[in-house]
């Protein structure tokens, strides 16, 4: 295979990834709003800082109001991380691979991007945005279901789950950092409840409720979300469950030496305590976490789109 | 109200399908008859399943747009009624291409040796020498077997007595063919009844054609050659075809910048499994583009050191670089004399008689004849820089006659054909529209001409300006066997 189509590949999952987990972000952040008491100073300027579009955001914008950080995270095309950008890119990936990928596969990113583009100037609002938001993301797992299903599950699939599942993890890194981060100082006893749904929030933020409760069994806490977040072998937005998806695809091409080694220095998170780590250690660590993603990513390219 | 033939008017052209007024030409009547007997809603109905199937198919040509922000795909537009020629008439003129190209390839050959077509007089020097498309860095190459248009475009066009005349050659990178191959996979998929009335000669074995062709081409002798596509990029507008044939052949469809040129001069493709050896490039990217080294220095299309790669043999080009040497339209005018001096025949299909500017004679009837004739730059293609004299307002004939008298050398001149019309669908009924036919030609080991080619339609009313970009269309070309039916 080509390099210049095994990057393609890699960039059009990535782009797709990006695009579902930002619409996915929003639409939580909504629902938790609602549920927390108005006097919390929390609102949507964390989703700015996940995104780690600070600086950015305050040149365009005056405050981190609701309809503004909408604005700046789903539509404007101009913004590297917005999903609008995330959906214009996947398609001009998808595009030079036309060959490569199913026919449908193309007609639906082309699809979600002429919809999405049409659908914007009306569509942000509170009262449509949740199904607007909602659709974006039932198409783009439509997508991955399709790769899955009928393309060959050979190099170029790989390159397909590998920069999926690079790009999860890295979501699921920035959440857990701004997350427990800002969310709610730690120990206030009268705002114990609240703990609760705030972590809940978070979790359905990378649609790992369901899955938590179902292997938790207990209530939800700061510590065994955590865990559960970064370290479940099984959860498939688990950070080190995606390390393991990426290690699986890479040992089965050639010249791997050099990413394989890195991999497997990642996977020592598995032995890692997160969960008793004070506010600062953990975000020096999710910090770690997030600077090993990205020399994979460099590593990746360097074995085999150069 | 249904298609009602005798309400179709044949005026004073050559119509492909009716013979005049009220009368159909023999063979078409049951084509002519099926299309009568349909509904006005029936024929919607298959208007718009051919639309619907041209756009899932994905058949799209591109165009790019500031304002929509980047590139956009549009759907090909395609009218039902297929063009026919008979098989009898087709072999003619096959006979006629095949003729015609390997002329201009002993042509090209020539002019990048020993130039003996200038030496022996009947070409003159002079037109090479400010040739644009010579490009010296050819000179002396041998490509194999001594071929340097693999694969031409040549534009015919029908007069109003019926006769073909050979417009334009295409040497460079026609384009055009996946649409011939798209149109008659929609016209089965609509019109699956109209074949049975019919033996329609089959056009898709082109891409197998294709990839024989240049297979013969590898420089290594293996039973499986490396054949890689090279396409400028996705806001080519080509480059719906450019994948297309890549798919269709089991090629790789390259940019530039996937190829390199090792120390030992030849050719790698960057694959994840590392560097691996290609043999022939079917390079869809224009000359001056190829090879920065060599040609435009800050060409990002190209790939540094092909040239170097191709001229020591280590990899095949095409089609060739410089094989547009012959598709200048001045040289154009001389394709009838190459004809008989390389190969003692007569043209088979005429040439368009042409006025050439560099001669003061032939100049001076053009200037003061600019209201009649069409005016073209030698080297513009797609309808562009062209002036249709009857048509235009004086101060375009004047803007010309300027262009004209400062660069003499860069402009030919020949009557406005009254090209030939076929039924046309317009809302619900037919109309004459004016057409041309691209056949494709092949030239390797052996010669092969596609059976018919992309018919293109001037949708305007009047208009015979058929290119896409300018509002043209295409239909499926039939070429059918009347004697075996």
């Amino acid at each position: 295979m080509l390099s210049r189509v095994a990057q393609r590949i890699y960039w059009m999952a990535r782009y797709l990834e990006r695009a579902e987990n930002t619409a996915r972000m929003v639409n939580v952040n909504a629902h938790l709003l609602l549920d927390l008491p108005k006097k919390l100073p929390i609102g949507w300027s964390p989703l700015i800082d996940i995104t780690g579009s600070g600086a950015l955001f305050r040149e365009l914008f005056a405050d981190a109001s609701e309809k503004n950080v909408v604005r700046f995270l789903i539509a404007d095309a101009r913004i590297p991380g917005s999903l609008m950008t995330s959906l214009i890119r996947a398609r001009e990936n998808a595009r030079t691979i036309r060959d490569i990928i199913p026919r449908e596969g193309w007609e639906i990113i082309n699809a979600l991007y002429l919809d999405t583009k049409a659908a914007l100037p009306t569509a942000l609002g509170q009262k449509r945005r949740f199904v607007f938001l909602g659709s974006i993301m039932g198409k783009i797992e439509q997508l991955n279901g399709l790769f899955s299903s009928s393309m060959l599950h050979d190099v170029g699939y790989n390159f397909l789950r590998m920069g999926r599942n690079l790009e999860r993890a890295d979501m699921t890194t920035r959440i857990v950092d701004v997350r427990s981060e800002s969310l709610l100082p730690q120990e206030s006893e009268d705002l114990l409840p609240f703990e609760h749904v705030q972590w809940m929030s978070v979790l359905q933020s990378l649609s790992a409720y369901q899955s938590y409760v179902q292997k938790i069994q207990g209530p939800v806490r700061r510590r065994s979300a955590v865990r559960f977040l970064l370290q479940d072998p099984d959860f498939p937005r688990a950070f080190y469950h995606c390390v393991l998806q990426i290690r699986a695809c890479l040992r089965t091409l050639p010249n791997n030496d050099t990413p394989m080694r890195f991999v497997g220095r990642i996977s020592r998170i598995r032995r890692a305590r997160p969960d008793e780590m004070e506010k600062n250690q953990l975000h020096d660590y999710v910090d770690r976490l997030q600077l090993n993603l990205a020399r994979l990513d460099s590593i990746i390219a360097q074995a085999y789109f150069v | 109200m249904p298609i009602r033939w005798k309400n179709y008017v044949v005026a004073e052209f050559y119509d492909e399908l009716i013979r005049s007024t009220s009368r159909t030409r023999e063979w078409a009547r049951p084509l002519c008859r099926f299309f009568s007997s349909l509904k006005d809603e029936e024929l919607r109905e298959r208007k718009t399943a051919a639309e619907l199937a041209i756009r899932s198919m994905g058949i799209t040509f591109t165009v790019y747009s500031e304002k929509e922000g980047g590139s956009i795909d549009r759907a090909w537009p395609f009218d039902i009624i297929p063009r026919v020629i008979t098989k009898k008439e087709w072999l003619q003129i096959e006979r006629g291409l095949k003729q015609r190209v390997t002329a201009l390839n002993r042509l090209i050959d020539d002019l990048y040796h020993a130039q003996r077509i200038i030496k022996d007089g009947i070409l003159p020097g002079e037109l090479i020498a400010d040739s644009e498309n010579f490009r010296e860095q050819c000179v002396g190459v041998d490509p194999p077997g001594g071929v340097w248009a693999h694969i031409c475009g040549s534009d015919l066009v029908r007069d109003k007595d019926g006769t073909m005349y050979v417009l334009e050659d295409n040497l460079r990178v026609p384009s055009g063919v996946s649409y011939m191959l798209e149109n008659r996979a929609v016209m089965k998929r609509i019109f699956p009844e109209l074949f049975d009335h019919y033996s329609i000669e089959p056009v898709d074995d082109y891409p197998t054609q294709l990839h024989e062709c240049l297979a013969s081409l590898s420089p290594r002798k293996q039973k499986f050659p490396e054949i890689v596509v090279l396409t400028p990029g996705i806001y080519n507008s080509a480059y719906f075809e450019h994948s297309y044939l890549a798919q269709q052949m089991g090629a790789e469809l390259v940019e530039g910048s996937d190829l390199v040129v090792g120390d030992d001069d030849c050719v790698y493709m960057r694959t994840v499994q590392g560097l691996e050896r290609v043999d022939v490039v079917y390079r869809r990217v224009d000359d001056l583009f190829l090879d920065p080294e060599a040609f435009h220095p800050d060409s990002m299309l190209g790939v540094p050191g092909l040239m170097r790669a191709w001229k020591k043999g280590k990899v095949a080009l095409a089609n060739a670089p410089g094989a547009g040497v012959a598709d200048d339209k001045v040289i154009y005018a001389f394709v009838p004399k190459a004809i008989k001096y390389y190969l003692g025949e007569e043209a088979l299909i005429p040439n368009v008689p042409t006025y050439l500017c560099i001669d003061k004679t032939e100049r001076d009837y053009v200037l003061a004849n600019l209201d009649k004739l069409v005016v073209k730059a030698a080297n513009e293609s797609g309808g562009y820089g062209m002036l249709i004299g009857p048509q235009a307002t004086n101060k375009e004939r004047a803007k010309f006659s300027r262009l004209i008298r400062n660069n003499p050398r860069n402009y030919i001149a020949q009557p406005l054909l009254t090209l030939s019309t076929t039924p046309t669908l317009v809302n619900s009924h037919a109309e004459p529209r004016h057409l041309d036919l691209r056949p494709f030609i092949l030239s390797g080991n052996k010669t092969y001409v596609t059976m018919g080619g992309l018919t293109r339609v001037a949708l305007k009313k009047g208009s015979t300006v058929v290119n896409s970009s300018q509002g043209g269309g295409s239909k499926d070309t039939w070429i059918i066997d009347t004697e075996s039916t």
